[in-house]
């Protein structure tokens, strides 16, 4: 025999996407609501993003060569749990807080798992409620002024985010008896201004974390990533119609069905989390229906969180805890071809 | 039933089709080699016992072997000559396997034994199954099941549906396309024979849309036959597999582990149909068959007809040769074939194409971890999960890969091809089945 072929198990052709090219379209998808955070809240909000980013690989690299593993920081994952993390924070925060959330994120959530594929939660998430637990002051700083003016030239950002603003108000609203009349009309008065403001919510006109403003950008990005089958329409469908439904339902001041949806789902961190951080391919479930169950599931707790419990926002404890039950639902067998059940 | 019939499978993928190397390429006839190496099993059942000795003198088409049992066939001599010797040699199907090896005497003398029929369609069934038996003949799409086998249906499953394959979804293969082209009407005649042997009317004949001048060429044979449809299906892998055709066409489920007929569905290749013609029309065995030649491999991609039990080095040579970056030989196409470790192997009947890759169409890769994007699920035909599947294997529990019906799995390699992890999914899903496999025979 003069030659020897080399020989494997079929198929002997492969797809050419893979998971640096994954994560490069996903890095990609963000970039568009980090120009609308340079715009809106100045130019902190690109160093606050790129300490987050550098961190995280650094953190990355750092583990690995430590670890004698081979070195993964060329898939661009860490570049993605960065980013997420920074677009969890108030562009205001200051900058020891993104290095101590990268190097949790990396250093506790992913690479003591075992690293890409074996984190049971989203990295940047669960970092996110390590500060927010450590320093809640420093992580939810919406109300100073951005320093070196915006490029919008506006500064509706000093003022509270409309999750907070519409949560005390319908405190108010809700025990009128308890309150004087003149912070009831307030109330009222605030609510209606929220109602209004629809415009601004889509386009990214309020406070909030550098990457949650604009829902607008982040559908832009959104879009890309359902188009390249990144992303499925399973969660992020699922996850926005349960909140806008349950908040329609009980959200509002008169009783059933009186609550405003639209708001509820414009505002906060709702888009950014149904369509960049549930989604999130590791600690989302596998099968389409199981995605559905997940979304739901997200949902579920996030208008419990809005409506009744003690944060004005609650997208990001809503995925981790569901992030949480992805093994469960990663055991629901779908029905075979040709089986009968 | 009514209702908008859908022509394709849930699933499946959209690999690069690559046929355009090859798909202009008439047949062309590839000169007999000076030694062909016949292998005694070439079909999937108990291998046929050799009746000649070395020193033999043979004729094209003299019978070599003894077929052992109903599900057997034989094989017999596809060049005229000398038994040089029967011994172990490399198969195409891995390992060695006993072959006879025969020294071409360059006469391509014809045995006696062929002899037409011009009344082939008054045989009863029966006679026509011994004939096709006695032809050789496995079935030719590449997963090479005795053709009479398949035609012998038990009473308690009544055939509705014979469905002739021509769908061909493998990247790179364009034989049965050109057959479909060349050879409509013995395709048609071949289809007129199953049909009498099956008694069954309703015929679909199906071609991938990505061939249209085929689907064009069988509609203007099938003319008048109102039980013949000819249905241009989605161009998408894996089309072409038997029960995912089914479905297709029917809308019928083959219940899993069982078998086409258990939904009144029979489906045969196109080529195995002009083989069933050529041996009762013309009482030809199977002795050669259409095969493409093509990949980046390959100076000249062609589709030859060539005599069974050339060497694949004869093949190659007769097709320029191989470029220099060839680095992958594969029997079959890209996606189910088998890569050969040598090119001595010979082409046997379930050959469909030799392709030989390069390191840029096949490269080698490193598998990372799972990341559960969940694409395997979405693109099984089977509707497996298959990255479940792999990692029970992975961790040896075949009992959970059985409960996650791996025995499902058809092997068409669409989870390993999509997969952004580069993992090896098929190949654990595969020594699971084994695993499942030879468990259940020790507990049996």
């Amino acid at each position: 025999m003069d030659k020897l072929w080399r020989v494997s198990s079929s198929p002997h052709i492969l797809d050419r996407d893979s998971v640096p090219k994954i994560m490069r379209a996903v890095v990609l998808a963000l970039l568009p609501a980090l120009g609308g955070a340079l715009y809106f809240f100045g130019i902190r909000a690109l160093w606050v993003t790129l300490v987050a980013v550098v961190t995280a690989v650094v953190t990355e690299y750092l583990i690995e060569k430590l670890l004698n593993k081979p070195v993964t920081i060329k898939d661009w994952s860490a570049v993605v749990t960065g980013m997420l993390l920074a677009y969890n924070l108030p562009p205001e925060v200051p900058l020891w807080i993104p290095i101590i959330g990268s190097v949790f994120a990396i250093a506790i959530v992913k690479q003591a798992f075992g690293g890409l594929g074996f984190n049971p939660v989203n990295p940047a998430l669960a970092a996110r409620a390590l500060l927010l637990a450590s320093w809640p002051i420093h992580v939810t700083v919406f109300n100073t002024p951005p320093r070196g003016g915006t490029l919008s030239g506006i500064d509706i950002i000093t003022s509270a985010t409309p999750l907070n603003v519409m949560k005390q108000s319908l405190q108010v609203l809700k025990n009128v008896d308890a309150y004087s009349i003149d912070k009831v009309n307030k109330a009222s008065e605030a609510i209606i201004q929220l109602h209004a403001s629809y415009g601004n919510l889509f386009w990214g006109k309020v406070g909030g974390c550098i990457g949650e403003t604009s829902a607008f950008l982040l559908l832009l990005g959104a879009a890309f990533l359902l188009y390249r089958h990144i992303i499925g329409w399973h969660i992020p469908l699922s996850y926005i119609a349960t909140v806008a439904v349950l908040t329609w339902i009980f959200g509002g001041s008169n009783g059933l069905f009186s609550g405003d949806p639209t708001f509820h789902v414009l505002a906060g961190g709702l888009i950014l989390g149904a369509f960049f951080m549930a989604t999130d391919m590791v600690t989302s479930p596998l099968t389409p229906k199981a995605c559905i169950w997940f979304g739901i599931g997200c949902g579920v707790i996030t208008t419990v969180i809005r409506l009744i419990g003690g944060y004005p926002e609650g997208v990001s404890y809503s995925i981790l805890l569901m992030n949480l039950v992805t093994p469960l639902l990663n055991r629901l067998r779908p029905k075979a071809f040709g089986e009968r059940k | 039933m009514l209702g908008i019939r859908r022509r394709t499978f849930a699933g499946g993928v959209y690999p690069p089709e690559e046929k355009s190397h090859t798909e202009k390429k008439p047949i062309e006839e590839m000169p007999p080699p000076t030694t062909v190496v016949i292998p005694l099993q070439q079909h999937i059942g108990a291998p046929s016992e050799p009746i000649v000795k070395q020193g033999d003198q043979v004729r094209i088409g003299d019978r070599l072997s003894e077929p052992q049992g109903f599900v057997s066939v034989p094989v017999h001599a596809s060049v005229s000559g000398t038994v040089q010797k029967i011994a172990p040699l490399p198969h195409p199907l891995g390992d060695q396997m006993l072959a006879i090896v025969i020294e071409n005497d360059g006469q391509d003398t014809v045995t006696d034994a062929i002899k037409p029929d011009e009344n082939y369609l008054a045989l009863t069934p029966d006679e026509m199954r011994q004939k096709i038996k006695e032809a050789g003949i496995a079935g030719m799409g590449g997963a090479t099941f005795p053709t009479h086998v398949k035609l012998s249906p038990p009473e308690s499953k009544p055939i509705d549906i014979l469905i002739l394959n021509g769908a061909e979804c493998e990247p790179y293969l364009t034989a049965d396309h050109r057959l479909m082209l060349e050879y409509s009407q013995d395709i048609f005649n071949g289809l007129k024979i199953f049909q009498k042997i099956l008694n069954v009317k309703k015929t679909y004949i199906a071609i991938e849309k990505n061939k249209p001048d085929a689907i064009r060429k069988m509609e203007e044979i099938a003319q008048g036959n109102k039980e013949v449809e000819v249905i241009g299906l989605k161009v998408k892998y894996p089309q072409g597999a038997e029960k995912q055709l089914i479905k297709a066409i029917t809308g019928r489920e083959v219940p899993t582990g069982g078998l086409p007929m258990d939904v009144g569905c029979l489906v045969q290749n196109v080529g195995t149909a002009k083989a069933v013609f050529d041996a009762l029309r013309w009482g030809k065995p199977l002795y050669q068959r259409v095969i493409t030649v093509s990949g980046p491999g390959i100076q000249k991609p062609k589709n030859l007809l060539v005599r069974i039990g050339t060497p694949f080095k004869d093949v190659i040579t007769f097709c320029g040769g191989y470029t220099e970056t060839a680095n992958k030989l594969v029997m079959g196409g890209p996606m189910m074939g088998l890569s050969q470790y040598t090119d001595e192997v010979p082409v046997i009947k379930g050959t469909s194409g030799i392709v030989v890759l390069d390191g840029k169409t096949s490269p080698t890769v490193e598998p990372s971890p799972c990341i559960g994007c969940g694409r395997c699920i979405l693109t099984c035909p089977m509707g497996l999960v298959p990255t479940t599947i792999a990692q029970y294997v992975e961790a040896k529990n075949y009992e959970m890969a059985k409960k996650w019906n791996a025995l499902d799995c058809i092997e068409c390699g669409a989870c390993t091809f999509v997969c952004p992890a580069k993992r090896p999914l098929l190949q654990s899903i595969r020594l699971g089945k084994y695993k499942i496999q030879t468990l259940n025979k020790k507990a049996g």
